[in-house]
């Protein structure tokens, strides 16, 4: 099931399906490590269309909102 | 031969420590990606040969996003391969995400060396990479330090010469992480460990409901500390000098001057009842060196040291999310905290460090705002030692207006501004607790540019004003202006000279204003009208720079209008 990082729950794990990102930005999210296939976990959300937290690999990566809405998740 | 090596790698992974420990030379370090956005160089002696090392802005690959990024990338894609060298920097606790930019500096033929930094986070973390097992794959040298304590730099030193090019092909992003992927597994081994309490305050501190309680402790604590600090070092130690010791030996030279005459004017001002008044005499041996070391530098002191520990544990980006909301209403994303936040030292590093915002868009928006809306220390410290006597709440009337004004002229430019504002993709590094002496050199460093930066100016600074108002050759000046400042901000026409002295230093403007006698409603819209009105020449300066004529030309309208607008509100709404 395919599902958006910011309806995804907290803690929650899954793989990166698709990313509708600009190929400027693209190119940050793929030196971040995050690319389709990825596995990644989210770790909170700020509310008010606040920003989104996730850890991948060893890093924590924070994300506005409408950055972390182009992520779109395989969900186990 | 090689002449140039520069230091590429990550944001946030050590490179200006390594830089400072290869070089001597010293530049600022933080924990937060983009502490660098400028270009430091140094020289490092190789036996009888000189090589110059070049510290460039963090990258996370070498396609840049931001302009910091681009300063680096295209100053090392500038520079020849055949008389050039990169030493590549690797945050060791982050191996993965690091080898990205390492493996395309190896495809693009750049000679590298491998500096495997931070080695001993990474053991304290449960990661242990096995350095030489790296180097074989990647088939440049790799090179384990810690910079902060000097650890392998000796090393990395002695095999600088082994600069290799490794001659392998180039390949895709999604090929690059494939390979990285096959190349952590198997030189990276990792403990499991519970975590720490560290750990648990890292985590703490990005969930919404404790990052606010954290964020609100970190907050009051850091204000109480700068303000007990500073107060400390006033009233113990400061002032004791200027009054017990200092004085005495400047009633002296005003006895040999004869109590009177130029000289006396220029460098002892004006005797209150019959006294030095470190406050109000005016003099370039009185009151000149009492506002910067009695009334400006404990601040300095006081507010750098708390910085210094923020900007090191790596707390600023955690504040960053938390704000990120907020600012998006005013144009920016949360990472516009920092500069917001360096501005409150000094707007100098405050502007230049808007740099690592993407847009030009939010670069004008946030400067305009620093140097409208963001009070330095030497400003802020005049208004606690102005307003303070009159209780807490002209001091906190003041910061009330700016941040009114931030927020209602940040909305407006948000709303008018052609474009829109990117939102932050930003990475928060682990707490670091970094060793004393880091800290201590930093804050040492800091001063030291402080003092030198404004000791020549208020000196200078209070001689020219004396001559001026020796020669009254202001009162052509305060003429012209007298109906502004008089009719619209209902202060006295002298208050003319306060203002216009704040272009060239607000801490000795602020000081201008004390021998007038105004009320304290007086003092409150001056005070306010100071910290609004044209920035500092330093600042300008920066300004055009940063922005360009034409928009230094906008940032300024903007800020004589704000001024006007809120000095005459302020004037109906207080005096009236």
């Amino acid at each position: 099931m395919k599902i958006s990082l910011i309806k995804t729950k907290q803690n929650h794990k899954g793989r990166i399906a698709e990313i509708a990102a600009l190929p400027a930005m693209h190119n940050k999210f793929m030196s971040l490590g995050l690319y389709k296939g990825r596995e990644i976990t989210k770790l909170s959300h700020f509310g008010l269309k606040g920003p989104v937290t996730i850890k991948v690999g060893r890093s924590i990566i924070a994300l506005g909102h409408s950055m972390a809405a182009k992520i779109i998740l395989e969900s186990e | 031969m090689i002449d140039k090596i520069f230091l590429v790698g990550n944001p946030n992974v050590g490179k200006s420590v390594v830089f400072s420990r290869l070089t001597g030379v010293h530049v600022v370090s933080s924990n937060y990606p983009g502490t660098t956005v400028g270009i430091s160089k140094g020289i490092l002696t190789l036996g009888r040969d000189k090589v110059e090392v070049i510290d460039i802005p963090g990258t996370y690959s070498l396609e840049p996003v931001s302009k910091a990024e681009q300063v680096a990338v295209s100053l090392l894609k500038d520079s020849p391969k055949e008389s050039s060298a990169v030493i590549n920097i690797i945050d060791s606790t982050n191996l993965e995400r690091n080898l990205f930019l390492t493996l395309q500096l190896i495809e693009e033929g750049y000679p590298t060396i491998v500096c495997l930094n931070m080695c001993d986070d990474a053991g304290h973390r449960g990661v242990d990479i096995d350095a030489a097992a790296l180097e074989k794959i990647i088939g440049v040298p790799v090179i384990p330090t810690c910079a902060v304590t000097g650890a392998g730099i000796k090393l990395l030193i002695s095999r600088i010469v082994e600069f290799r090019v490794s001659g392998q092909g180039k390949l895709s992003h999604e090929e690059r992480w494939l390979k990285i992927g096959k190349i952590v597994e198997s030189v990276q081994k990792l403990t499991h460990r519970h975590h720490t309490l560290r750990e648990m305050l890292e985590d703490a501190s990005i969930r919404p409901l404790t990052g606010l309680l954290m964020s609100a402790a970190v907050i009051y604590a850091s204000f109480r500390i700068v303000r007990f600090l500073g107060e400390f070092l006033i009233e113990r130690i400061c002032d004791p000098f200027f009054l017990n010791l200092y004085r005495p030996l400047v009633m002296k030279l005003s006895g040999l001057l004869g109590h009177d005459g130029f000289l006396h004017h220029l460098l002892v001002g004006d005797l209150i009842n019959g006294q030095i008044d470190f406050k109000q005499s005016l003099g370039v041996l009185t009151t000149a060196p009492y506002i910067e070391f009695a009334m400006v530098l404990p601040y300095v002191i006081s507010f750098y040291l708390v910085l210094s520990l923020l900007e090191d544990i790596g707390y600023l980006p955690r504040l960053a999310i938390l704000l990120d909301n907020i600012l998006h209403r005013i144009g920016l994303h949360g990472f516009a905290i920092i500069p917001v936040l360096l501005g409150l030292g000094c707007n100098v590093p405050g502007i230049l460090a808007t740099r690592v915002l993407e847009s030009k868009r939010e670069r004008f928006i946030s400067a305009t705002l620093i140097s409208i809306g963001v009070p330095c220390v030497p400003l802020q410290a005049m208004i606690f030692g102005l307003l303070g006597g009159f209780g807490g709440f002209y001091v906190g009337g003041v910061y009330l207006v700016l941040l009114s004004v931030i927020i209602i002229l940040g909305m407006v430019l948000n709303r008018t501004l052609e474009g829109l504002s990117p939102e932050f993709l930003l990475e928060i590094p682990p707490y670091r607790f970094p060793p004393l002496s880091i800290l201590g050199c930093k804050l040492y460093y800091r001063i030291k540019s402080f003092l030198v930066e404004a000791i020549p100016v208020v000196l200078l600074g209070v001689l020219f004003i004396n001559i001026l108002l020796y020669a009254h050759l202001f009162e052509f000046f305060t003429g012209i202006f007298a109906p502004v400042v008089k009719g619209l901000f209902g202060l006295p026409k002298e208050a003319v000279i306060a203002l216009a002295i704040g272009f060239l230093r607000k801490d000795v403007a602020v000081g201008m204003l004390m021998p007038l006698d105004l009320s304290a409603k007086q003092l409150f819209i001056a005070a306010t009208l100071l910290a609004m009105s044209f920035p500092c020449v330093a600042t300008f300066v920066i300004l055009f720079k940063e922005l360009g004529f034409k928009n230094l030309i906008k940032a300024t309208a903007i800020m004589i209008g704000i001024s006007l607008i809120v000095g005459s509100v302020l004037n109906f709404l207080v005096l009236r």
